[in-house]
């Protein structure tokens, strides 16, 4: 048991005794004096609070950007920072890309700049040759309400095309300690599933913690706070991805970011729904496993899982395993079949196999980093011109992400026509209610939901359907 | 001052310098008020909101926040030792609700603690004790029961009736135009530090230091003399820190006085988005008198405004609306008219183009209407209702059209955008594509430049020189990120050819520079750049004598060059000339002050010359719509921009391109949601959606209008370039019209809302076929 937090800030060790449960920001502007860091909406939206971080024990791992207002200080320890402060190094004033947004009028009132320096940094420590794509996607959890974003696009490829910035070398292997107890609150952290389970039978009440990009939102709203945390990304076993030749096993664990790598090449259309599941920011922290525990029913994650057909499976000390399809892991709203001495052991993904498509699509307000009005995925097989099975998933439709057996009955044994794929669309009014909110009108929904069977049609059959392939 | 702008080669001014915080902001050294370290003893404070939108107050329960870890000081009305009204215009608006709750997030009082994070959950733990009532949120309703936050305003030209009884044919539409959040990044924040003998310093996060001043003193219930405003930088303003921020700064030195410690009040981004006010939505409608080949006879025009719960600047808004309802046509007869809705919903306020943007939107609505239902060219509607001789000169409002720039403007971007080729592949394309459509638009803008209000328009500078040659430079304008500080510091420069760096650009300080207007309405380089150039001339002209005396030349010898003054082949520096002045006990220091010429302004008649120039611009945009869908992205966009001689290229191209996609923002993604309880919903970024990077058009083509300087005598012959470029965005939102409309029969109009999400795009698609059905 310690009091401390140990970690790596632009490369120099820091100790700090603050609680766990405080933010990663809140740590750095208000305890350590780095105010270079903002904070702009403390939900992990905006990306003024954007940092480099390696986890603890990810030693040969590249340091991907983070939002440094939703991450609590419980997910640092023996981990490594760098923020804008540290950007330059060696004593320089600014790296390359500082350079060229200043040089590019890259700011205007700043405030954003920094977020937006480090996010780029770390874009090109990974990738020194960005394309356009490549620049947004790096951008899409970056806002900057004066510059029209031209001039930053820029300044990355005037960076990119002048220096090539090397990743930040990890530091030697830091200790991550098992527990932290500091100002009444206590994180643990877990090395291996047992000791996980063993926590989690121990004390029932603690927060169970992924990436905490769902529930750091709360906490840097100062809404709730946390006496108690279980950590669970230092499980060994829930950080493994297991690739088999005809499917994945991806520990609850690992994050977007890995799993997007991992998918990229048998799944397209799946890769481009998990890029904007969240930005790199929310890859970088958020888990596979995070996103279907927290249930949401406007999750994009599960949609397509639930149409990959993926299985869930459920482990605790005095139960041990189980699993289950994932589309019968969801209950209703916010509740599914995890008991509360259970957790997320890992999710089992089949790899493509030929004959077979995917194709997911979401609909949001704004492209990147929202979060999906409706969110459709669509897995079929052909027996020559018809359909031999077809499995359709929508989230934002239902409690739950949920399939549509009535649109699946329509289509199965039939040519994926236009008319049948509007037929198909009309019976979703048998499988689905959805509400009205800010995202869109339950009429909305329920309109759109249908369109995107026609979508999918036209799709399949060569057609441009999408304004973004423009 | 002619003479003297021809007399100074320019060095400096019009050259694209770099913003002068760039090198701090890219790597985090520009100090906001956040960042400011703590003056020992520093408390953190939090405001207490309501959680109803309308109600009775019947008193306010502290006990379980007072008893919190922390805790210092709860303040209420009660508290308010001077007057609880921080009304910008009139005086209806208290700082902390006294007994009517009138929007869910009106301040009801405010908490102080050792840190933030305890200041805010205390203010979350306070009880309220109220009796709910049932709200009105609809601008409709509120308009349908006479509830109002003042008096309608009539704008009337010559007897529109009769033209329109005369007119071929009449043209009738209606508009649903949305608000929007301003979305500085940095929230609204001040740090109040109490001194002796009641004096308070408030450092603001504001665009009107002086209103945060006097309003300060008002509450404090002491002497503007009593209260020195700072402020060097803002995280984004766009409006929102106008009037605004005097809820901030006023609660903060309300905290600060009562427990003699400086207090620093920031807005978490969900309580900033609930307490404060926004761009106003509208709905505008319109009958329009025509001619059969498009000619404009007469306008009819009415706008509902959202005010929200009292007055702001709804008033002065709502006059913007109808000054640009006309944008760039000549109507011969008119009536313009403008209610302000009072609803349960914060109070709307500035938000640049103030009124301009609904504006003009009405007005392409009306001239994109009129093409739809004579099935002409949008186009040659406009180009037959410019401005101009054969039409008119005149706007309904009385000022003549001067320099009148908008067949220049509109002419050359409809050739850089390659207009007609690319008119020709979209119908092609449009008749045969099943599922995505796409839509092409032009329109110009012309924005009358000046403050409605004569009186704002003025302004002052101080301006020191130092025995070492270093300049000091202070003004009323505020620096936001617009880069206002550098174009200001530009022209002192030039006017003593110094180095940029030779000039210091200080903080903003009601104790330099008084009795400021706000930094608004894209004025702030006319009038601080004006008034910073009238203190230099007179420091310069003070200088010019002493180097005569030393060259023993004439005055007229003379020459200020290259941070030299020469005379002949002989020269000195400009320090030894600083310490020469000093010696001979000349003084170094001047107060400049300037005050636009040429405008006046009735504002109960409505008429008059409000506005010193207009600027113009012109704007072509493509877009693609998915019509099963209603996904719509910009394709391309291309821009022409009238910013006279600019003062700075590389500030104004920044101040175009941010503008244009704020604006996009505002017609597409951003939409306010509003509960039936009247709760916004999206108070935050992860449910309001601003244009990111992906939603710039791909293909994005901004120029300025080159060889065009102002007429009229600005500062060297510049023209205001904060708000113009934004209405400019109105073109993304025609050229959606355009694709909706391809979707429909011939001769019909789109009725599309803004914004315009998906949604709002598959609902004006469904609307048009059920139409053509």
């Amino acid at each position: 048991m310690t009091t401390h937090t140990a970690f790596v800030l632009n490369g120099e060790p820091v100790a700090t005794e603050v609680r766990p449960d405080t933010t990663v920001l809140d740590l750095l502007r208000d305890h350590l004096g780095r105010k270079g860091t903002k904070e702009g909406c403390a939900e992990g939206d905006c990306g003024a609070c954007t940092i480099l971080f390696r986890r603890g024990g990810d030693g040969g791992a590249p340091m991907l950007a983070a939002n440094s207002c939703i991450m609590s200080v419980a997910q640092i320890d023996g981990g490594e920072i760098v923020t804008v402060e540290g950007l330059a190094g060696d004593g320089a004033v600014l790296n390359a890309v500082q350079d060229e947004m200043a040089r590019n009028g890259s700011s205007q009132c700043g405030f954003c700049t920094p977020g937006i320096a480090v996010a780029l940094t770390g874009l090109l420590a990974r990738n020194s040759d960005p394309d356009e794509d490549a620049i947004h996607d790096a951008l899409a959890g970056n806002l900057c309400r004066c510059t029209g974003y031209r001039p930053i696009v820029d300044a990355a490829k005037a960076a990119a095309a002048r220096v090539r910035i090397e990743p930040a070398p990890a530091v030697d292997e830091n200790l991550v300690t098992s527990h932290t107890d500091a100002g009444g609150a206590t994180a643990h952290r877990p090395r291996d599933l047992r000791g996980l389970l063993m926590l989690r039978r121990d004390h029932p009440d603690a927060v169970l913690l992924a990436g905490g990009t769902d529930l750091g939102v709360p906490l840097a709203g100062y809404e709730t706070s946390w006496p108690e945390t279980i950590t669970t990304n230092h499980v060994a076993e829930l950080r493994r991805i297991d690739a088999g030749d005809d499917h994945w096993t991806f520990g609850a664990a690992v994050t977007w970011e890995e799993v997007l790598d991992a998918v990229a090449e048998d799944y397209p259309s799946f890769a481009t729904l998990i890029r904007r599941l969240g930005s790199t920011q929310i890859r970088s922290m958020g888990t596979i496993g995070g996103n279907i525990g927290t249930a949401s029913p406007i999750g994009d994650g599960p949609p397509a899982l639930i149409a990959l057909g993926a299985t869930i499976t459920l482990v605790s000390l005095e139960g041990g395993e189980r699993s289950m399809l994932l589309e019968d892991f969801f209950i209703d709203y916010r509740m599914t079949e995890l008991r509360p001495d259970e957790v997320i052991a890992s999710i089992t993904v089949p790899r493509a196999r030929v004959g077979e498509t995917l194709r997911t699509y979401k609909i949001s307000k704004r492209y990147d980093q929202d979060i999906s009005t409706v969110c459709g995925a669509f897995w079929l097989t052909m027996d020559g011109r018809t359909i031999a099975d077809i499995r359709i998933a929508y989230g934002g439709m239902a409690a739950t992400p949920k399939r549509a057996p009535h649109a699946e009955a329509i289509l199965r044994s039939k040519p994926l026509s236009v008319e049948n794929a509007r037929e198909a669309g009309a019976a979703l009014a048998s499988d689905f209610e959805p509400l009205t909110d800010w995202r869109g009108s339950a009429a909305y929904r329920q309109r759109v939901a249908a369109s995107l069977i026609e979508r999918l049609a036209r799709d399949v059959a060569g057609e441009t359907v999408e304004v973004m392939a423009l | 001052m002619n003479e003297h702008v021809k007399s100074i080669q320019r060095a400096v001014v019009g050259k694209g310098i770099a913003h002068d915080s760039a090198k701090k902001h890219v790597s985090g050294q520009a100090v906001y008020i956040d960042d400011m370290p703590d003056v020992p003893g520093t408390l953190h404070a939090a405001l207490i909101l309501s959680p109803v939108a309308k109600g009775m107050l019947h008193g306010v329960d502290m006990s379980k926040a007072a008893a919190m870890d922390g805790v210092v000081a709860i303040v209420t009305a009660g508290d308010i030792p001077g007057h609880n009204d921080i009304a910008p215009i009139l005086s209806d608006e208290p700082l902390f609700a006294e007994r009517d709750l009138d929007y869910i997030g009106m301040p009801v009082g405010a908490v102080a603690a050792e840190t933030f994070e305890q200041a805010v959950r205390a203010a979350h733990a306070v009880q309220l004790d109220l009796t709910e009532e049932a709200p009105v949120l609809d601008i409709e309703e509120a308009h349908a029961r006479g509830d109002h936050v003042i008096a309608p305003q009539r704008l009337v030209a010559g007897d529109v009736d009769t033209a329109l009884a005369s007119a071929d044919r009449i043209v009738e539409g209606r508009l649903e135009i949305g608000g929007q959040d301003h979305f500085y990044l940095e929230t609204q924040i001040a740090y109040a530090i109490p001194g002796e003998d009641n004096d308070m310093t408030v450092h603001s996060s504001t665009q009107h230091p002086t209103e945060v001043q006097h309003h300060v003193a008002h509450v404090l219930g002491g002497y503007a003399n009593a209260v020195d405003v700072q402020v060097r930088r803002m995280g984004g303003g766009f409006g929102g820190k106008e009037s605004q921020a005097t809820i901030i700064a006023c609660a903060a030195a309300l905290l600060a006085r009562k427990t003699g410690r400086p207090v620093r009040m920031r807005l978490k981004r969900s309580a900033d988005m609930s307490a404060t006010g926004k761009r106003h939505d509208m709905v505008s409608k319109w009958r329009v008198g025509v001619t059969d080949e498009g000619r404009i006879v007469g306008a009819d025009v009415e706008y509902l405004a959202r005010a929200g719960n009292t007055a702001d600047l709804t008033g002065p808004v709502i006059t913007r609306s109808l000054t640009h309802t006309d944008n760039a046509y000549h109507f011969p007869a008119a009536r313009v008219v403008g209610h302000a809705c009072k609803t349960n919903t914060v109070s709307n306020t500035a938000f640049r183009g103030f009124g301009g943007p609904q504006g003009v939107i009405t007005s392409e609505a009306m001239i994109d209407q009129i093409a739809g239902e004579l099935e002409m060219d949008p186009n040659r509607v406009r180009a037959i209702n410019y401005y101009g001789p054969d039409t008119g000169e005149t706007t309904p409002y009385g000022q003549p059209v001067e320099q009148n720039r908008l067949v220049e403007v509109t002419d050359l971007v409809l050739q850089s955008a390659e207009w007609q080729r690319r008119r020709a592949e979209i119908d092609e394309h449009n008749a045969t594509d099943p599922v995505i459509r796409r839509g092409l638009a032009m329109m110009p803008v012309k924005f009358g430049i000046s403050f409605n209000l004569p009186s704002l328009n003025q302004a002052g500078a101080l301006v020191h020189v130092y025995q070492d040659g270093s300049v000091h430079l202070n003004h009323g304008g505020t620096e936001m990120g617009q880069g206002l500080f550098v174009k200001v510091a530009q022209v002192v420069a030039e006017v003593f050819q110094l180095d940029i760096d030779a000039v210091k650009i200080t903080a903003t300080h009601t104790g330099k520079v008084p009795n400021t207007s706000p930094t608004a309405a894209s004025t702030g380089s006319d009038l601080n750049g004006m008034a910073a150039y009238k203190a230099a001339i007179a420091i310069r002209a003070r200088m010019t004598p002493v180097a005569a005396q030393h060259f023993e030349a004439t005055e007229d010898e003379i020459v200020f060059r290259e941070g030299r003054i020469h005379a002949g082949n002989r020269s000195i520096s400009f320090a030894e000339l600083a310490r020469m002045s000093w010696a001979a006990r000349v003084s170094l220091s001047e107060a400049g002050h300037y005050a636009t010429p040429k405008i006046h302004w009735d504002g109960k008649a409505m008429k008059g010359r409000p506005f010193f120039y207009f600027t113009y611009g012109a704007a072509v945009a493509e877009v693609a719509i998915d019509t099963l869908t209603g996904e719509n992205r910009c394709l391309r966009a291309d821009i022409l921009q009238d910013c006279g001689a600019s003062l700075n290229t590389a500030i104004d191209l920044g101040q175009i391109e941010g503008a244009f996609v704020q604006g996009m923002g505002w017609l597409t993604c951003e939409e306010l949601w509003w509960d039936d309880k009247g709760r916004l919903r999206t108070v935050g970024p992860s449910t309001y959606k601003i244009p990111g990077s992906r939603d710039v058009p791909p293909e994005f083509n901004v120029a300025l209008l080159e060889s065009a300087p102002n007429v009229e005598e600005t500062v060297f012959r510049s023209k205001a370039v904060g708000e113009p470029p934004l209405m400019l965005a109105v073109s993304v939102w025609l050229a959606l019209r355009d694709a909706v409309a391809s979707c429909g029969k011939p001769g019909l109009s789109p009725n599309l809302r803004t914004p315009a999400t998906p949604e709002a795009v598959l609902d004006a698609i469904d609307d048009i076929r059920a139409r053509s059905a």
